[in-house]
């Protein structure tokens, strides 16, 4: 199951639907949103993403996922709009026999989803500035990841 | 031939449009519409060379042949997650 989302992510919803009789181990990855960047302070976040592509690009990394590994249940959702600090802007839920398939799947998945989904934050900091988060393209206050 | 591209994150910003319409010679190719978004809106030509463009929610090479009429999206670097 994949999903965009304006609203604030469920966790235990993401848990029940990937829950299995069949699993042994269930991993869920939290992206929670910073408030400090390079000693930058953080106000709030707006996301923005290509909706459709976004939507597709999850597919396909579930997909993948599923291919390379045996997951019992699989749970990509990420929140698009504004933001506050310290508020989950994706969760990635997977379950499957064995723990270390789940800790491998999830790790993959959301290295994967910051590399090639199509969906782009905008850091609005304390001072009032805002600045779009494009790695390779702002390197003097990109953020770490 | 006519082609849409869509505009996301500082692009649509710079450009202060979602959508920038640009003519392409038959059978141009991701390169030619990279050239001629540039000239079309001269605020992106710094960030070009850093985007990748989508054609069906696939990205594409830049020696593809960009289909006459379609939708293309302009992918700056993401920053999800």
């Amino acid at each position: 199951m994949v999903g965009i989302t304006t609203q604030p992510l469920e966790t235990s919803a993401l848990l029940r639907e990937v829950g299995s009789d069949n699993a042994g181990a269930v991993v869920l990855f939290l992206g929670t949103t910073r408030s400090l960047t390079n000693g930058r302070r953080t106000a709030s976040l707006d996301y923005e993403c290509h909706a459709d592509m976004a939507r597709d690009k999850l597919a396909e990394l579930e997909a993948e996922a599923r291919r390379r590994w045996s997951l019992e249940g699989c749970a990509i959702v990420h929140r698009v709009g504004h933001v506050p600090i310290g508020e989950a802007s994706v969760a990635v839920a997977v379950s499957t026999p064995h723990r270390q398939a789940a800790f491998e799947a999830g790790q993959w998945l959301i290295d994967t989803l910051k590399q090639v989904v199509p969906i782009w934050k905008k850091e609005n900091w304390a001072d009032g500035e805002s600045q779009w988060v494009h790695p390779g393209l702002n390197a003097p206050s990109e953020p770490s990841k | 031939m006519s082609v849409q591209v869509r505009l996301f994150a500082v692009a649509r910003e710079l450009a202060g449009a979602d959508v920038v319409s640009l003519e392409l010679p038959a059978l141009g190719t991701v390169r030619d519409l990279r050239a001629a978004l540039a000239a079309e809106v001269p605020a992106l030509a710094e960030i070009l060379p850093h985007v990748l463009f989508a054609i069906d929610s696939q990205y594409v090479a830049e020696e593809s042949v960009v289909p006459d009429g379609i939708e293309v999206a302009c992918i700056p670097p993401v920053s999800g997650g």
